[in-house]
């Protein structure tokens, strides 16, 4: 397993926090909640090691449009790089809705 | 002709149960807008066993526990995820379970008279919180016995984890029995007997065979279970509600034990039984 943590600017609000997913093989679970300083952190647990770029690639593509400052909290189980953009962008949809 | 339309527009119209994760499992059994969850993802009460052996955790540790209204009455639903660590009862899923029950027996006590639903899909204990997830199923078994007697206790089995171990245990516990044919219901999985008894103990693969042993159908047709439902979420909502307005069971199952223990008697182990035999011979034994 490994921990990793990343931050982004932000400069809008989280309207809703929301959990979704499921930590099953494949799969992933992410908590969306509004962060306490005008920033999004990223905390990610992950059954896979070394990925660490992939990762970082995948959020550096989310936060390109995704501006709300967010708690993110990830507990992966080795779900792709798809799944895991999937996923995020359910979450921001769901908190909107 | 006609009649195929009807199927398929049957079939288009129901949803399945076993397709929804745990919290969706509590929102679909409670009345529609009643659901509240106690102990949430949010308050991050997780198995801190977990990630010191290397394994990810889950934020409700896969136990989802909901408080609301079922058929207008208050009552709580406990829904266990049979997707994380295989529906396995750790230490913080199995104490959520536990002190659900006995909140709602505090309830009981003081006059309101709150129901509880167990939906579960549970491989057993969780191998990794082993001793404490046994302490934590003995709590489960204390609250359970000592809630049956205010309010039925209404067991629901669906999923393709099935139901084994610990929990197979809580369901024969339990007041009623709801289950569907995909679930299977059994002390020992049939993976584990092959791993410790041999091949030719149990092929494990033999899907025939072992739905023919502890598939809904036939715990249903042997008396270990009393509803067997289709996988329709709201089929499922309705036989819980009409499993509720039976009331308390005349007998439980656990009351029963002298007759389970004479047909087990009768069982000659030295033959290979069918479904069908077991079927047969359990019902001259009444």
């Amino acid at each position: 397993m490994e921990t990793m943590h990343f931050d982004y600017p932000a400069s809008t609000t989280v309207p809703k926090r929301i959990c979704l997913g499921v930590v099953a093989s494949g799969d992933l679970e992410v908590l969306l909640q509004p962060s306490k300083d005008a920033q999004s952190h990223v905390l990610i647990q992950t059954s896979v090691a070394g990925f660490e770029q992939t990762w970082k690639a995948v959020l550096d593509w989310f936060f390109s449009t995704y501006t709300d400052a967010a708690d993110i909290v990830i507990h992966d189980a080795g779900a792709t790089p798809g799944t895991v953009a999937m996923r995020l962008q359910q979450t921001v949809e769901e908190s909107r809705s | 002709m006609s009649l195929n339309m009807n199927e398929s527009n049957s079939r288009e119209s129901r949803r399945s149960y076993i397709e929804l994760k745990a919290r969706e499992r509590a929102t679909q059994l409670l009345d529609p807008g009643t659901f509240h969850e106690l102990v949430g993802p949010f308050d991050r009460m997780e198995s801190v066993w977990l990630p010191m052996q290397g394994i990810v955790p889950q934020s409700d540790d896969g136990c989802v526990v909901a408080k609301g209204t079922i058929d207008g009455q208050p009552a709580v639903v406990i829904a266990m995820e049979g997707k994380f660590q295989g529906g396995s009862i750790g230490e913080i899923c199995g104490m959520k379970m536990a002190m659900a029950f006995a909140l709602a027996r505090k309830d009981n006590e003081k006059g309101i008279p709150t129901r509880a639903v167990l939906s579960l899909e549970s491989g057993g204990v969780r191998l990794q919180e082993a001793n404490i997830g046994e302490l934590v199923i003995a709590e489960i078994y204390a609250e359970l016995v000592a809630l049956r007697q205010y309010t039925p206790v209404v067991v629901v089995i669906a999923g393709n984890t099935g139901c084994f171990g610990g929990m197979s245990l809580a369901a024969g516990l339990s007041s009623y029995v709801i289950m569907t044919r995909q679930a299977r219901l059994s002390m020992n999985g049939p993976e584990v007997i092959e791993q410790e008894a041999g091949l030719e103990e149990i092929v494990a693969s033999d899907k025939v065979f072992v739905w023919g042993m502890c598939g809904g159908a036939q715990r249903y047709a042997t008396g270990a279970v009393d509803v067997l439902v289709e996988d329709d979420a709201d089929a499922i909502t309705e036989a819980v509600k009409e499993t509720f307005r039976k009331g308390l069971p005349p007998v439980l199952r656990t009351d029963q034990y002298e007759l389970f223990i004479r047909r087990l008697a009768a069982m000659d182990t030295s033959k290979q039984w069918t479904a069908e035999d077991i079927r047969t011979v359990w019902k001259e034994i009444a």
